[in-house]
């Protein structure tokens, strides 16, 4: 039987988004095989952590609790991981490539002489033997990967698998692990998080994104996009041109470059859709292109399309967007 | 300051969709008439590497594991007038994974006498499996900080920014260290001057085999193995909204959007 521990992290006695995301993966992967679920904790302070990771479908939590492990420090948190995966005996390690995951998966990889497939999308089994499934190439095509390995390390694309219904009555065991980290064994210090300029809906988590490229012209053009998209419930984004012109910040682009993200709705506006653009918005439901050159590659991207000048058309979605969300 | 950066030769990235296709035999894509550039993550790391040469004087090393092919990233390299160019490759050596990569390069920069300094592009713009830096930091036993944005050098450490979800961080990290490099405004790609690309031509790229570098041959295995590649189905085609009058244009992509359950 197929042994899965996925990662999460408490902060203020609360599981991360990307924790649940691992754990609705992991429950994914256990409709394909013969699987259990452990999860490791980690955080200054745990508290009923546990309880809402069992009622998430783990079936076993271990619980790394320690004050140096408050923010992400990649050689603690690696030991811990790493002890986790013995004491779980896990031969699955899944966890969201975030800004963690990305860091912690490869070097757990190699300790771990584990396999790794990141950025994992769908998956799949044949013959009992897992098949995972990852964009590549920036969107344009799809590669499926299998493990040769006793171990695998895999991350999987954020916002990509939803967190598990929680459910009451679940059990499960807690341990704690005995932890003897050593500060010494450090090898980066976190000095300071600097809080970017945006406000607001951040564009990962955004369900409603309106974007626009180059054919807006000008940062008032993305004024505009900025009503349209908060009537929506949604947040501004920028294509790498837009970015690049200076007319939105680089921290709104959105792109293999920028931001990779995956709402609901995705609305381009004078966006052409070029691959590395395209890349960024793979997860994206429903994507609407507006833009006036009908052979724009994002036309083929996108579900509903309006051939138009942007100019013309943004007033009047704008003026009923507004009617319907009073109404 | 002795640095080394590891570049990589990939497709055009921006090659259109309709250009691109798969060798459904060999499951890799067709080159085609498309050009092969420096990664784009790699220019990234090769002018960090630049820039940090002029501000602390050393040494750049430019480092690829690949055939002739990639030589076209260290001309590159030589162009923005890195000191030393080295291609490692054996004939024999095929899907290498991230582990086997990582280790050829270990060997490489223990070869060359260590660095203190060694960049990665953050992920590869073609496979984007963003492994090999850290995994290099793992088999070299330095220190690692990845997507790093900029790094500047204090006394005995270096302090870099890396990219968070949710915001900038600044972190210090010990030295000797390998960063994986993300794009950021300060580490846009420079364009190298005319008189450098033509020096570049006839400057020498070090080759090195397998023995050179004394590559553990158990570590060639790999340890995932691509089974497909295809290009996925588009999810069905545009439905374009008819009509030449705005306010109508609008209101008919709103109730396409509340039939869909997105508004």
């Amino acid at each position: 039987m197929l042994s899965i521990l996925t990662v999460a992290v408490a902060k203020d006695g609360a599981i991360n988004k990307a924790g649940l995301e691992a754990l609705g993966a992991a429950s994914r992967v256990r409709e394909l095989v013969c699987a259990k679920i452990s999860t490791v904790v980690l955080g200054a302070d745990v508290a009923e952590a546990s309880d809402q990771l069992i009622a998430s479908g783990t079936g076993t939590v271990f619980v790394a609790e320690d004050p140096q492990l408050a923010e992400y420090q990649a050689e603690l948190y690696l030991q811990c991981v790493a002890a986790a995966v013995r004491q779980a005996e896990a031969t699955l390690v899944l966890l969201v490539a975030d800004d963690l995951g990305r860091d912690l998966a490869p070097r757990l990889a190699h300790r771990l002489d584990a396999g790794s497939v990141t950025e994992i999308t769908e998956m799949g089994a044949d013959n009992g033997q897992l098949r995972w499934v990852r964009p590549v190439y920036g969107g344009k095509a799809h590669a499926v990967l299998v493990g040769r390995s006793a171990v695998l390390v895999n991350t999987l694309r954020p916002r990509t698998f939803a967190p598990p219904a929680l459910q009451e009555g679940q059990q499960g065991a807690v341990h704690r692990l005995a932890l003897a980290l050593d500060p010494a064994t450090a090898a980066t210090r976190l000095l300071e998080k600097l809080q970017e300029a945006t406000v607001g809906i951040r564009l990962e988590d955004a369900r409603v994104i309106v974007a626009g490229g180059r054919g807006i012209g000008g940062a008032e053009g993305f004024a505009e996009l900025k009503k349209l998209a908060e009537l929506l419930g949604g947040t501004v984004g920028a294509s790498r041109a837009a970015a690049d012109a200076g007319w939105m910040p680089v921290s709104v682009q959105v792109g293999q470059t920028g931001k990779m993200v995956a709402p609901d709705l995705y609305v381009a506006v004078g966006i052409s859709g070029a691959s590395q653009h395209l890349a960024g918005i793979s997860n994206a439901k429903t994507v609407v292109a507006i833009n006036n050159d009908p052979d724009a590659p994002i036309f083929r991207r996108a579900d509903v399309g309006i051939v138009v000048d942007w100019r013309s058309v943004l007033p009047h979605l704008t003026e009923q967007a507004r009617e319907l969300v009073s109404r | 300051m002795k640095i080394v950066v590891c570049l990589k030769q990939t497709l055009d990235p921006e090659m259109a969709p309709s250009e691109f296709k798969i060798d459904s035999a060999t499951k890799r894509p067709v080159q085609g008439n498309t050009k092969l550039v420096v990664d784009s993550y790699a220019e990234n790391g090769l002018e960090l590497a630049v820039q940090l040469r002029e501000r602390y004087g050393g040494s750049i090393t430019a480092l690829v594991v690949g055939d002739k092919s990639a030589e076209g990233a260290l001309r590159r390299a030589l162009a923005l007038t890195v000191d030393y160019a080295v291609r490692v490759w054996e004939d024999s050596w095929s899907d290498l994974d991230a582990h086997t990569v990582a280790h050829i390069l270990a060997c490489s920069v223990t070869k060359i006498g260590g660095a203190d300094i060694v960049l990665c592009g953050r992920q590869a713009a073609d496979i984007e499996r963003g492994l090999v830096g850290s995994m290099l930091a793992e088999e070299l036993e330095y220190a690692c900080a990845s997507l790093v944005a900029t790094a500047t050098v204090h006394d005995n450490s270096l302090q870099v920014l890396r990219e968070g979800d949710t915001a900038m961080i600044r972190l210090e990290c010990k030295l000797p260290a390998v960063l994986t490099v993300t794009s950021h405004e300060t580490s846009i790609p420079r364009l190298p001057k005319v008189k450098d690309t033509m020096l570049a031509m006839r400057k020498p790229i070090e080759l090195l085999g397998a023995a050179d570098v004394a590559v553990n041959s158990d570590r060639l295995a790999p340890r995932v193995e691509l089974v497909d590649l295809y290009i996925p189905a588009t999810g069905g085609e545009c439905e374009l909204v008819e009509g030449e009058e705005p306010a109508a244009q609008a209101t008919d992509l709103l109730q396409r959007l509340r039939e869909r359950k997105v508004i």
